[in-house]
């Protein structure tokens, strides 16, 4: 904590909630539960900073994205920018804001509109904030985008369908680059281009925050990019951080059980090492957010869950030696006093539990877990 | 084996630049739908048909032999329905008289506007309603957030109503309402496509509101108004304009249909190929070519509107394209 309090906090997320309704009925529409897209995210990013977001599919990580920037609205919580509270800005100022913080998107054919010219794409932001004056001011500031991003002058007549997928990704950060933002949401900016083309855009993503001072929030599933373009990581399992941490802290000594089983998931480059590091295979599925187990989320999978605590106690995020981790029995796991269970598979999926349908069968009260 | 030399090499890759821009550069999907149209033989066949029929529409009339309304043949008596004598194809008359003694060739001919007429004016007000009730309730329901969608859904359980009556009861009830003309066919075979249209914008434009571009306009800051009509609605049009196309040809047997059960001009002296079929039942067993002619013309002409939409719709279809 200490190392980002000194940093300048350019996002401040507090207890931020996004719950979307399931709706069921014939005539009327009923609400009968809440999907827990995120539940309760505590986070900050510095200024310059680059926040890296991870976790299994489904998790929330891309929701928390769209909730940071408003653009899926959240449920409850606070999100400041800059000191500026977002959720109850009102919408023209609020769009005033989106000049200062943009989004980078996972697949670049489906985020440009395909009858839009690259001109026009990078022309449509300059136009709605009023930036560069004129036609001529605003030609200068694409052209040096265009150079930024390492993108061709001719481009400009071009539309996005005769692009390679690494180029049409240029193309999408140049739309976020052109307003001249703070903040960049890149929501999985990678995992859609060839392993060749990813590197690439990796390098381009941390020289632009070289030159320009960009502060990222990137959100993938690919640890090992994750670990080479954040400064910070924090996990995300079931709507929640389980785990915050400087990068390479993060990597080498990972606290909460969740992230010992991902760490445990990336592959060694020595032969040696691969062959005899221990594994953490977790067994069942990530459960439902729409029904998710009262106490530790992860407490159904997790080989280290204690009868006690785990099960009727849901862990806050606590400070351990430069981490944050929410798990009731970090240190003993840390010290090794606690052994994860033989018997975890058994554990993890009790009878019944596998056959229960998700999402509509389990009707819980909205607001049970809020 | 050489190492090309730097300089060599850049220059190499300019030109190959400067060749990839002239040929292909900076085509649009129209363009690029348009230049596959052209490829496709359906679409070609289809548009032969319709420059025929509508440059006949068009310039035809003012070049036909006789006047349509013009009863020569009884004033002539060579008609004499009386003694089932409606004499056939000859050199002055190439497709015969009709039972009236008018001249069946310049009827067609000016029978040809009449129904392109009725089929573009009646398209052109189911385009226009269906449209404009699709595109309201597609945009309220896709970035209306609450409010829209109750908007989509009152719109759309209207149209459910319209949807919910067979398309013939529902024309001949505003022909019925409006009183037999011309016009009326126009609005009530428009109104029949209605429904057609309004469902497949709305769907549309729902489906192009959830995309990531648009999510990526509204992380722009560009107003909601804006992206509905500057990038919703774009994306939208392509199966619209195709069915646009499939609807002219439905339009036409439609309308020649609704003539056909009387609710069309009641002056049947004006030449319109439904009427002229309505016309020549009674003598389909002395002359059943009276009952051809503007059959095959409304079969031919309804082919070369669906084979150009279907030509279009594959031209159109983003899956198909390489």
């Amino acid at each position: 904590m200490s190392e980002r309090s000194r940093g300048d906090v350019l996002v401040d997320v507090r207890d931020l909630k996004v719950h979307f309704p399931i709706k069921r009925g014939v005539l009327f529409d009923r609400t009968v539960g809440h999907v827990k897209a995120v539940d309760g995210v505590d986070l900050r990013i510095a200024r310059g900073e680059t926040y890296g977001l991870v976790g299994e599919s489904g998790c929330g990580k891309s929701t928390l994205g769209r909730a940071l920037l408003q653009l899926t609205p959240p449920t409850s919580g606070e999100v400041s920018f800059d000191g500026v509270e977002l959720t109850t800005l009102a919408p023209n100022k609020l769009r005033a804001m989106r000049r200062r913080m943009q989004m980078i998107f996972q697949d670049p054919m489906s985020s440009l509109d395909p009858r839009q010219n690259v001109e026009s794409i990078l022309t449509e932001g300059l136009q709605t904030h009023g930036i560069g004056g004129d036609r001529d001011g605003r030609r200068k500031i694409i052209s040096e985008t265009l150079d930024q991003v390492g993108l061709p002058r001719w481009a400009l007549s071009c539309y996005p369908h005769e692009f390679s997928g690494g180029q049409r990704q240029r193309i999408g950060i140049a739309r976020a680059l052109v307003l001249g933002p703070e903040l960049i949401v890149a929501d999985e900016p990678v995992s859609a281009l060839d392993v060749s083309i990813q590197a690439q855009v990796v390098n381009l993503l941390d020289e632009l925050q070289d030159n320009l001072g960009l502060t990222y929030l990137v959100i993938a599933h690919d640890l090992a990019v994750v670990r080479h373009i954040s400064d910070t990581v924090g996990v995300m399992y079931l709507g929640a951080l389980v785990e915050e941490a400087p990068s390479d802290r993060l990597y080498t000594e990972p606290l909460h059980p969740y992230t010992r089983a991902l760490m445990s998931a990336v592959p060694v480059p020595d032969p040696d090492v691969e062959d005899r590091r221990e594994r953490i295979l977790l067994a069942g599925d990530l459960p439902s957010p729409a029904n998710p187990p009262p106490g530790c989320r992860f407490h159904t999978r997790c080989p280290w869950a204690q009868p006690t605590r785990c099960a009727d106690e849901r862990p806050e995020l606590r400070e351990i030696g430069g981490s944050r981790v929410a798990c009731h029995w970090a240190e003993q796991i840390a010290s090794g006093e606690l052994r994860p269970h033989q018997v975890s598979v058994e554990l993890v999926r009790p009878a019944g539990e596998g056959e229960e349908p998700s999402v509509v069968s389990a009707p819980t009260e909205p607001g049970s877990f809020v | 084996m050489t190492i090309i030399s730097g300089k060599k090499r850049e220059k190499i890759d300019r030109l190959a630049e400067l060749a990839a821009r002239d040929e292909e550069r900076g085509v649009s999907l129209w363009q690029d739908a348009f230049r596959r149209l052209r490829r496709n033989p359906a679409a070609i066949v289809g548009a032969i048909i319709l420059i025929v029929f509508v440059l006949v529409a068009l310039v035809g009339p003012f070049f036909v032999p006789y006047g349509p309304k013009d009863t020569m043949g009884i004033r002539e008596g060579v008609v004499k329905v009386g003694q089932g004598l409606i004499p056939g194809p000859s050199a002055e008359h190439w497709l015969g008289y009709d039972h009236q003694g008018r001249d069946v060739f310049s009827r067609m001919i000016v029978g040809a506007r009449q129904t392109l007429l009725v089929g573009v004016v009646a398209t052109m007000i189911g385009l226009a309603i269906g449209a404009l009730i699709g595109g309201v309730a597609g945009a309220a329901a896709g970035l209306g957030g609450r409010w829209g969608r109750w908007v989509d859904t009152t719109l759309m359980r209207f149209i459910d109503m319209l949807l919910a009556m067979p398309s013939l009861l529902l024309a001949v009830s505003i022909a019925a309402l409006l009183g037999p003309s011309l016009i009326t066919v126009m609005i009530a075979v428009g109104m029949v496509s209605v429904p057609v249209f309004a469902r497949l914008l709305r769907g549309s434009m729902i489906a192009q509101s959830n995309s990531d571009y648009v999510l990526a306009a509204t992380s722009l800051g560009v107003r909601k108004s804006k992206i509905a009509l500057s990038h919703v609605l774009p994306n939208s049009l392509a199966p619209v304009i195709v069915q646009a196309t499939l609807t002219l040809a439905t339009a036409i047997i439609e309308a020649a249909a609704l003539s056909y059960l009387g609710l069309g001009n009641p002056d049947s002296a004006t030449p319109e190929w439904g009427v002229m079929l309505a016309d020549a039942q009674p003598w389909l067993g002395i002359r059943p070519a009276l009952a051809i002619y503007p059959a095959v013309a409304i079969i031919i002409t309804a082919l070369g509107f669906t084979l150009l939409g279907e030509a279009m719709r594959e031209a159109l279809d983003p899956k198909l394209r390489k």
